[in-house]
């Protein structure tokens, strides 16, 4: 049978021009005031207005302790798209997008204000079409999302009519450790099913992350190599110039670790170490992803193999900048890490003896994010020692931010000398498109939420994957916090981190990149 | 940009080649050549557009200006890296016997081993898969409605020689037509009975679009005309009442479905560089094109 005699006759699989369109929904928005509201939810949903892919009707209510009306939300959202937007500014895209803008002003106790928020979306649906679809987008503290999802329970909001949606939407953190993320999923669970629930990370929403598995996969040049029989290690570096900033509250007590290492380092080892998946759906990248999460394991000794730090007054960049217990609302004696690293094995046939390093921190050298798997040296030199003196490993970098591409690093002659061979440099930049003009990670995150893709959206089993692999390091930590046996080591700001960090790897006979 | 005078093409290569070295840059990492066929006049304008499209997809702009085919042969360029993108440019001039062979030109001046396109912003060749520059693309680019006098008769002829690898930007311009159409039909899913395209009289798009839908809901369409801008109303009739796209001012448009309130949809025409960077994204056969094109052959031998 035809693809023409199934379903819309407008739409053709060799159609690939057409994009995706969101069917009619709306999305409410908790949290309006706070930071990732206003600096990333806002101007994508006008980014992608503006490019055409929201439904008609598209509405965005919302809800916040404020005495506002309708008006002062549409302010709030006009300065942050205005500030924030990676698109051009068009007045009519932004008229058509505010005629769609609701308040609802209220806490989160407020059964009134559930109410009201209710009856907006009925009168949504009624003037603007929304045809009971709506996303509930959680941009609040986690510790209020069971009271939110609670209300909505219980408002009768989490339940869809048939043939339409309810689905919520989170950010990290999901949960503190493998105990709280089961009670989230609880919380969650037994208000929206498994595949309405969407855990935003925005990593997997960018264009080179999701070029890992082209390049995995529709190459035959790396595969063959892309084992341990020749890579020697990976290293996976996320690196922060920024230091907590004005978010102490959340900060204190959370980590890098769990800020960084569970979510967005995991998922990026993930998808370098799975296996192929039988088809790029959602069930076939989670089988994969939850095989490999599976198969990671800690060494032993955690003395050795893991390091923790905080950053120390120095200075980054050309700035002076104070210490993380100099920091505002951090207590002299906190122990919060700023920087960790682990030592992960992946306990699998095509990784084994292979460690993966990962490492992350605020206050380092630069703002980097890359994936390095750096190969064995050749076997046998046919040159003098002294030639290949300069000569390191092999590597092949994904960069990931800010210049997003590849970087192949090789050996190669010096022009010039007899012999001499020193490491080069290839690099690979899909032009601007990795960055202008293709959609921004949160563009295409939300798009998807609006479509019900859900592939690039970690489910809560590779979320609890990932505390089980990071519960002991943590509880290692803490252990020697209790017993005063060691805290983290102090690194200077704008330097790549502490020195256990360097110790660590050098145990293993091995170095960091300076990304 | 440096500017070489009596020229030929190994020059101009070892131009670019400099050119990139100045930049400070030998790899540029480009994935494609794209040749543009233009008049002395509107050469400045297409080839700004496509500075801007190889944003997307980095690409080895050539323009080639076909000039007074009389007289002895002579080739000039302009030849330059731009600063602020990814890609190079060299706008060739060629006048005398040498207009008759723009290949040999071009031909030593293509990317290594990557995908060609060629773009004809306004004076397309009837047959453009047997064109001597078009003989050398995978995606040959004409654009019906910027001929200046009988648009309907370039987008017949376009229709007509109809090879793979052909488009026509008549038929990009309607892609956010036929998305928003696809996805009404997604969310009600309702049996068109007939259907009308409302334009501009002279529109390319639009008798492109009635011929999609025609083919693809296998019902008649009425073509209408208004003054426009463009396309200024889709309507899909169906037993439960009809499918409503209208956008008079061409940015923004209503749309209307039965039992549903009406609702407004940013729909803005576009510009050239979206519209070429839309061509080059995908250069694999356009089959519903195909399609279509053929449709719209059927559908003027029947008027
Ligand atoms: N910022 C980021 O880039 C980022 C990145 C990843 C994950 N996240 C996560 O995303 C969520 C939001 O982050 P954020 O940085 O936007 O936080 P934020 O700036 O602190 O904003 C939190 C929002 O929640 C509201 N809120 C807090 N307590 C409330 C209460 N008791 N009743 C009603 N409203 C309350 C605040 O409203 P008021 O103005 O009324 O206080 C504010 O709008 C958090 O879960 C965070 O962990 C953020």
């Amino acid at each position: 049978m035809s693809a023409k005699e199934i379903g819309n006759p407008l739409r053709d699989p060799r159609d690939r021009r057409m994009p995706r369109i969101a069917g009619p929904c709306g999305m409410v928005l908790f949290g309006v005031t706070g930071d990732l509201s206003r600096k990333k939810i806002m101007p994508a949903i006008y980014d992608l207005a503006n490019r055409g892919l929201l439904p008609p009707g598209f509405s965005l209510t919302g809800f916040a302790r404020r005495d506002w009306a309708d008006q002062d939300f549409a302010q709030i959202v006009h300065d942050s798209v205005k500030a924030h937007a990676r698109t051009e500014f068009r007045e009519e895209v932004w008229q058509q997008l505010a005629e769609g803008f609701r308040f609802v002003p209220g806490n989160f106790d407020d059964d009134l204000a559930f109410d009201r928020l209710r009856r907006t979306i009925e009168e949504l649906d009624e003037l603007r079409g929304t045809g009971g679809n709506h996303a509930f987008y959680l941009a609040i503290p986690p510790g209020f999302f069971g009271d939110v999802v609670g209300q909505l329970n219980e408002h009768g909001l989490a339940r869809p009519r048939t043939e339409s949606w309810r689905r919520v939407v989170i950010e990290k953190p999901f949960g503190h450790d493998l105990q709280s993320a089961r009670e989230l999923q609880d919380i969650l669970g037994d208000v929206f099913p498994s595949d309405s629930i969407f855990r935003i990370d925005h990593y997997l929403g960018k264009e080179t992350v999701q070029n890992i598995l082209a390049m995995r996969f529709a190459n035959e040049m790396f595969e063959p190599i892309w084992n341990s029989n020749y890579v020697d290690h990976v290293q996976i570096t996320m690196a922060e110039d920024i230091g907590i900033g004005g978010r102490a509250g959340y900060y204190d007590g959370i980590g890098a670790a769990r800020d960084v290492i569970q979510n967005h380092l995991l998922q990026l080892l993930s998808l370098v170490a799975m296996e192929e998946p039988t088809s790029f759906d959602a069930r076939a990248l989670r089988i994969e992803k939850q095989k490999v999460l599976s198969s990671v394991t800690l060494p032993r000794r955690l003395d050795l193999t893991t390091a923790r730090g905080q950053y120390a007054a120095g200075w980054a960049g050309g700035v002076k900048v104070p210490g993380f217990l100099e920091e505002e609302g951090i207590k002299r004696t906190s122990t919060t890490e700023t920087y960790a690293a682990v030592t992960l094995n992946v306990e699998t046939r095509r990784w084994a003896g292979v460690p993966f390093y990962l490492r992350t921190g605020k206050r380092l050298g630069r703002r980097v994010t890359e994936v390095a798997i750096v190969f064995k040296r050749a076997p046998h030199l046919p040159f003098a020692d002294a030639s290949t003196e300069e000569l390191g490993q092999n590597a092949l970098v994904i960069r990931i931010q800010p210049d997003e591409g590849v970087t192949l690093r090789f050996g190669s002659k010096v022009p010039g000398t007899q012999m001499e061979i020193r490491d080069v440099n290839m690099d690979f930049v899909y032009g601007g498109a990795f960055t202008e003009s293709s959609p921004e990670a949160y563009e295409r995150l939300i798009l998807d939420v609006l479509l019900g893709d859900p592939p690039l959206f970690p489910r809560h089993e590779e979320v609890e994957l990932s505390w089980q692999i990071l519960d002991p390091v943590l509880e290692f930590w803490a252990r020697q916090d209790e017993k005063g046996k060691a805290k983290p080591e102090h690194y200077e700001s704008g330097t790549w981190g502490p020195a256990s960090a360097d110790a660590m790897l050098a145990r293993d006979g091995r170095v960091w990149r300076r990304p | 940009m440096i500017e070489l005078i009596d020229t030929n093409s190994a020059e101009i290569a070892a131009e670019l080649q400099r050119a990139r070295v100045r930049a400070g840059s030998p790899a540029m990492g480009m994935v494609m050549t794209l040749v543009i066929v233009v008049e002395a006049d509107d050469a400045e304008g297409a080839m700004r557009a496509a500075r801007a499209a190889s944003h997307e997809h980095p690409a080895r702009v050539l323009g080639v200006i076909l000039g007074d085919a009389r007289g002895a042969a002579e080739i000039g360029a302009q030849v330059g890296t731009g600063s602020g993108w990814t890609g190079e440019t060299a706008l060739i001039r060629l006048k005398g016997e040498v207009v008759k062979h723009p290949e040999s030109v071009v031909l030593p001046l293509l990317l290594p081993d990557s995908p060609v396109a060629v773009w004809w912003p306004n004076h397309p060749p009837a047959d453009p898969a047997n064109d001597p520059l078009g003989r050398l693309a995978q995606r040959r680019i004409t654009d019906a409605a910027a001929a200046a006098r009988g648009k309907t008769k370039a987008m017949q002829q376009q229709c007509r020689t109809y090879t793979v690898g052909n488009t026509d930007l008549a038929w990009t311009r309607i892609t956010p037509w036929r998305a928003l159409l696809a996805a009404a039909l997604d969310q009600q899913p309702l049996r068109v009975t007939r259907a009308s395209v409302t334009a501009e009289r002279i529109s390319p798009s639009a008798d492109l679009l009635a011929a999609w839908l025609a083919d693809r809901l296998k019902v008649d369409v009425e073509r209408m005309s208004s003054s426009g801008p463009g396309i200024t109303e889709v309507v899909l009739e169906t037993r439960e009442g009809p499918i409503r796209i209208a956008r008079a001012d061409g940015k923004l448009a209503t749309f209307s479905s039965p039992g549903r309130p009406d609702r407004p949809v940013a729909l803005k025409r576009r510009d050239l560089p979206e519209l070429l960077a839309e061509e080059l994204r995908r250069l694999d056969e356009d089959d519903v094109y195909a399609e279509t094109t053929r449709r719209l052959l059927k559908m003027e031998t029947a008027k």
